[in-house]
């Protein structure tokens, strides 16, 4: 696993900074992350994960340092500029509208169009529904009933259905935000393994998770934040669990 | 591009089953779904019986009584037409019946002026437009109080209910204003084959909207936002644009329920959409909408202003006393309702959590 060292990073954070008045949510902040690469993201409440990832994603304009895609310079004025670039964000909940199908949620915001009888611009549903069952094959969940509203799935079926609209838009570098926290042990078990997919597709994910069990099983690096700066970066390969609580807790 | 590292097999799993779809549960859906036509389906049979026990005549095969239940039905179901995009996106209009009654007034004004300058039918559109286009401005500043300074919709259109209400009278000067307009009489009382102009030009707008409502993306996001705001605004949706051009939208369909009042009785009057109000709640909801957003469709609101159509005439017809009317319609919002929650119930919907 020692190649992914010398690839050229996806994403690079070079001593990013965000203050808040007089408070300091992050300081000199420093990560890369790689294609095909999954970088875990730990830290206690408070630590500045939350404010980085919205630095990242366009939420907040940092108050210093640089964000390189690619190794090229980027600021994002919103969510939306970040989200052109390849940087989607997954969050936790609020992620899709319960009442539309996965293809009308995948399209959400860029709906397809299609004429009917030549003149009526009408919602192309069979190209929603295409990509809908296309992009959850990659992920390797097959669905049969692709009208169906998206409450009719289950936490990690929805979890996928978020993750698959990135994957369609073809993000290069997903950012989860506690992906596993909802869900029960056998939909954290796909999920993880739906990060597997991702990897293997050659994306970089940024996963940020209380759960230590699931950073240990899907990341290969971990950065661990405490009171905005960074507290140490571990390769999962060397290092464990004892080591991961006392740099988050400052042992 | 050097390598990454190789994919792991993600340890082998099965292919999640995707969809717990259940035939039973989807029959109890399509029934809930279909509720408002299953409930007019009801309601013509008990009519029919009824009126054949009771006087040895059909109710339904009348052709008379088909055009007035029709008739009935206009005024109340261009204010639901509006109503069902506000109810899907979650909010509600509660200024849609003085919007109607001030656009049937204008109506009536620009109508009189227009007339006395160019010719009538052209006199008869300028004040369809007027109407309409008046209309639109309590429309806007709805729109504005809820989109910018996230006036809640029930407040910021309960104002506007008192605002129009106040400036359609004052503009009628307290009392009926009359029309002296051939050709807008003739829209209002004419019949085209037997099927009055009004019922001819309502199921034309009924049908533009619902290709509105299902089939563009201004539909799409308004389920969006109904069901999930802020996943509708992670989108990239502009919310806020949405909701004003929706409210303008709403206050439009009034306007045309004004125009139209005006046309059948030849004369704008203040109170005009008064009762209607809440007659288009409720033909919304029994039409299969929730009130926390995200449902709903035109032509189950379309069923919803038929049944209470049929409610109001048909009790009528069968001469019981006409306030059993005001409890028939609530019993039937209260069934509805029920049928709602049910239906939620056996579909693990989360829209109530």
């Amino acid at each position: 696993m020692t190649s992914t060292d010398q690839t050229a990073p996806l994403l690079e954070v070079r001593n990013l900074s965000k203050h808040f008045g007089a408070v300091r949510a992050l300081s000199d902040f420093s990560m890369a992350v790689r294609p095909g690469e999954v970088v875990a993201l730990a830290g206690d409440n408070g630590a500045g994960k939350t404010t980085l990832i919205k630095a990242i994603s366009g939420v907040f304009q940092p108050t210093g340092g640089e964000i390189l895609l690619r190794g090229q310079p980027v600021a994002f004025a919103t969510p939306q500029e970040a989200r052109e670039k390849g940087i989607e964000t997954i969050y936790q909940d609020l992620a899709l509208a319960d009442n539309l199908s996965i293809g009308a949620n995948i399209f959400l915001g860029r709906e397809p169009m299609r004429k009917a009888f030549g003149f009526l611009p009408v919602l192309d549903r069979k190209a929603m529904a295409e990509a809908a069952r296309e992009t959850m094959k990659r992920l390797d969940f097959h669905v049969s009933r692709l009208e169906a509203p998206v409450s009719n799935f289950s936490g990690g079926q929805r979890q996928a259905v978020a993750i698959g609209r990135a994957v369609y838009w073809d993000a290069q570098i997903l950012i989860m935000d506690e992906p596993t926290a909802a869900l029960g042990v056998p939909e954290q078990r796909k999920v993880i393994s739906l990060i597997h997919q991702l990897k293997a597709q050659g994306r970089g994910v940024i996963f940020i998770s209380h759960n230590l069990q699931d950073i240990f099983a899907v990341s290969d690096r971990i950065v661990v934040l405490r009171r905005g700066v960074q507290a140490g970066e571990r390769r999962i390969s060397e290092t464990n669990h004892d080591e991961v609580v006392k740099l988050m807790v400052g042992g | 591009m050097t390598s990454t590292s190789p994919a792991q097999p993600a340890e082998k799993h099965v292919a999640p089953q995707a969809d717990h779809g259940d035939p039973a549960r989807s029959l109890i859906a399509r029934i809930a779904d279909g509720r408002a036509w299953l409930f007019l389906a009801g309601l013509i049979i008990c009519f029919e019986i009824w009126s054949r026990l009771a006087f040895g005549a059909t109710f339904v095969l009348n052709p008379f009584n088909l055009q007035s239940i029709a008739i009935f039905a206009v005024a109340p179901l261009l204010l639901a037409t509006g109503q069902t995009f506000v109810i899907i996106s979650g909010g509600i209009d509660l200024s849609l019946g003085f919007i109607m009654g001030l656009a049937a007034v204008v109506a009536a004004h620009a109508t009189n002026m227009a007339g006395a300058a160019i010719p009538l039918p052209l006199a008869m559109l300028a004040g369809i437009l007027a109407s309409v286009i008046v209309a639109g401005v309590p429309g806007i500043i709805n729109g504005l109080l809820i989109s910018r300074l996230k006036v809640p919709p029930f407040i910021g259109t309960l104002g506007m209910f008192g605002v129009a209400r106040g400036a359609a009278f004052l503009l009628a000067g307290g009392t009926t204003v009359p029309m002296q307009n051939s050709w807008f009489a003739l829209l209002g009382n004419g019949k085209f084959y037997g099927v009055p102009y009004l019922v001819i030009i309502t199921a034309i707008f009924v049908i533009v909207m619902h290709y509105l409502l299902s089939q563009t993306r201004f539909g799409q996001h308004n389920y969006a936002i109904g069901a999930n705001v802020q996943a509708a605004r992670r989108a990239g949706i502009d919310i806020r644009g949405h909701i004003l051009r929706l409210y303008v939208l709403s206050a439009m369909c009034a306007g045309l329920g004004g125009a139209l009042y005006a046309a059948r009785f030849t004369a704008g009057a203040a109170q005009a959409g008064e009762p209607l109000l809440l007659d288009s709640v409720a033909a919304v909801v029994i039409g299969g909408a929730s009130l926390f957003g995200g449902s709903g469709t035109i032509f189950g609101t379309v069923a919803g202003a038929l049944v209470i159509a049929v409610i109001q005439y048909g009790l009528v017809f069968v001469n019981v006393e006409p306030f059993w009317q005001f409890i028939a319609v609530g019993v039937v919002i209260i069934i509805s309702v029920l049928i709602d929650q049910a239906q939620r119930r056996f579909s693990g919907g989360r829209q109530d959590d």
